[in-house]
């Protein structure tokens, strides 16, 4: 039987970092990828001779090379990837659009700042005290227990409007809770988004993921694709390794798990004593082509946070999707527009439930919905799109369930989070998204402290 | 192995891991993690290359002995003899 130091279930963001950081130092690690191609939540395809991305819109945490102490920065150097090779292009523009109320921002938190003190000048001190006590928390720290963000951000934030404008973009970039988040995600999220901000690696998605699997090669790393796992093999809750979908057993000292934490445990036998959550929040995505680049019709935004209902509710929907509510990207505007046509990519939150409870009839028609639903928004957020588009494409909770393996379609996982990675089986470790780090480099963060923690430093040294 | 050798490589090794740092105008006797981007995950990498390449093992104790240029190749020279 093959052995293993490390075994990685999942060739996602997490999983290939975290396989990086141990075929660096020779452990015999394997990866284990259930699809023909990596990249997990954040992958891509190809269609009608399109490159098409799914999942990333954008990378946060925007860093300019060499930027000292960014988690960017951090992880390139753990990765030893040189900044250049990602080929970063910065955002235009982005903005918060509520339905009386607009805020812009860039990669340069003065302009928030302004835009902040300028709309909500009673604000500005309290901005200020919130900016204050981001910077001063640590937010990657291991320990720290859950807090309400709602809540203490209330403590510096009066005006509801600007604290639900401020929310709006973290939470649904980012949550696994409805309508409020952990405070050390806030702080992530807030960083991420609104203090280091979007850029786009030149040809998307592919190049990260090309990048990460040809330094995993070259460290000399193993990868087996189409190798589903179908149960984490324990033996009086420690880690034993893998049994594969075709019967095969693999044995590993460690297994680091990227598949979220509540569908590890459902792959283990034991009974264990822990029950995680499955996250209520699922998405649908619509893809729209145009024959003209939004920049030919003077449209400048990136990413825009789009709501009309009069409160933000970032929570699963009661109805197949809410269509009052949606992030759009445009992907053609960043730095550098390596698209042939005008792409626009917009989400709304959606009801997994409803959605798989659908006959094959009633699918195809509540698709429909969505992308009539979605023109209406291009529509309202850009009259000068007056064309029709050249090619959709749609994804619903029911293809994020089956290209992720996740429960309940959700995309941000469970709302049970490990931060230390631990789980009850001794050498079994979560990674990725229910490790709790966010975003793509939040994800490659994750592979990289989990391997570095649990697998790399010395004995002794975890505690 | 005489002391310039060992400094060349310590070089080396931070080299690799702060990439995208210049590593030629090191002030040898300023702490390291004041002059390049490097933190605790960092100097973990460190100790994991002289394992590697050298076969030199510091145990945690004897970290802070890396803290400068000076300080590691006083900490390395005899390690690499033996």
């Amino acid at each position: 039987m093959k052995s293993y130091d490390t075994i990685i279930i999942g060739a996602g963001m997490s999983g290939l970092a975290a396989g990086i950081r141990l075929a660096m130092f020779d452990k015999k690690v394997l990866i284990l990828e259930k699809h023909t191609i990596a990249g997990g939540l954040n992958s891509f395809y190809a269609r009608k001779g399109r490159k098409l991305d799914v999942g990333l819109h954008a990378m946060t945490n925007f860093a300019k090379k060499g930027e000292r102490g960014k988690p960017l920065t951090k992880l390139l150097k753990q990765l030893r990837i040189p900044y250049s090779e990602l080929a970063l292009n910065e955002q235009h523009r982005s903005k918060v659009v509520f339905p009386n109320k607009e805020l812009s921002f860039t990669n340069d938190l003065n302009i928030f700042t302004d835009e902040i003190i300028s709309k909500f000048p009673h604000e500005k001190d309290g901005f200020m005290a919130l900016l204050e006590d981001v910077r001063n928390f640590n937010e990657v720290s291991l320990e720290n227990p859950y807090e309400s963000a709602k809540e203490r951000v209330s403590k510096f934030i009066d005006d509801e409007c600007l604290r639900e404008m401020i929310f709006c973009p973290l939470l649904i970039y980012g949550s696994a809770w409805e309508d409020d988040m952990d405070f050390s995600q806030f702080v992530i999220m807030f960083k991420s988004i609104f203090m280091e901000g979007f850029a786009r690696p030149e040809g998307g998605v592919r190049r990260v993921i090309t990048l990460l699997m040809k330094k995993y090669k070259e460290l000399g790393g193993e990868i087996k694709f189409r190798s589903g796992v179908s149960e984490i093999l324990t033996e009086d809750t420690k880690a034993k390794g893998v049994k594969l979908e075709t019967g095969e057993v693999l044995l590993a000292d460690k297994v680091l798990s990227s598949i979220g934490y509540p569908e590890t445990v459902a792959s283990i036998k034991e009974d264990l004593e822990v029950k995680p959550r499955v996250g209520k929040l699922s998405f649908t995505e619509t893809i729209l082509c145009y024959d003209k680049k939004p920049a030919e019709l003077g449209i400048k935004d990136t990413i825009v946070f789009y709501n009309e209902n009069d409160a933000y509710h970032y929570r699963k929907p009661k109805t197949l999707f809410d269509e009052k509510s949606a992030v759009v990207c445009l992907p053609n505007n960043f730095e550098i527009d390596d698209y042939s046509d005008g792409m626009i990519r917009l989400t709304f939150m959606a009801n997994f439930d409803l959605w798989e409870n659908l006959s094959e009839e009633e699918y195809k028609n509540e698709k429909n919905k969505v992308l009539e639903a979605s023109k209406d928004i291009v529509r309202k957020l850009y009259p000068s799109i007056d064309m029709e588009p050249n090619f959709v494409d749609i994804f619903t909770p029911k293809t994020i369930k089956k290209f992720t393996s996740h429960h309940g379609g959700t995309v941000y996982g469970s709302i049970d989070k490990s931060r230390d990675g631990k789980t009850p089986v001794n050498g079994l470790y979560l990674i990725g998204t229910d490790q709790g780090f966010l975003g793509i480099v939040g994800a490659m963060l994750s592979g990289i402290s989990m391997a570095n923690l649990h697998c790399l430093m010395p004995a002794g040294a975890e505690s | 192995m005489e002391t310039t050798e060992v400094r060349q490589k310590v070089l080396d090794i931070i080299a690799d891991i702060a990439m995208d740092d210049d590593v030629n105008g090191i002030d040898d006797s300023v702490a390291l993690r004041d002059q390049l981007d490097l933190d605790s995950m960092d100097f973990l990498d460190i100790v994991m290359e002289l394992k590697k390449r050298h076969s030199i093992v510091v145990p945690e104790a004897d970290y802070p002995q890396l803290a400068t240029m000076n300080s590691c190749v006083e900490y390395l020279t005899p390690k690499f003899v033996q």
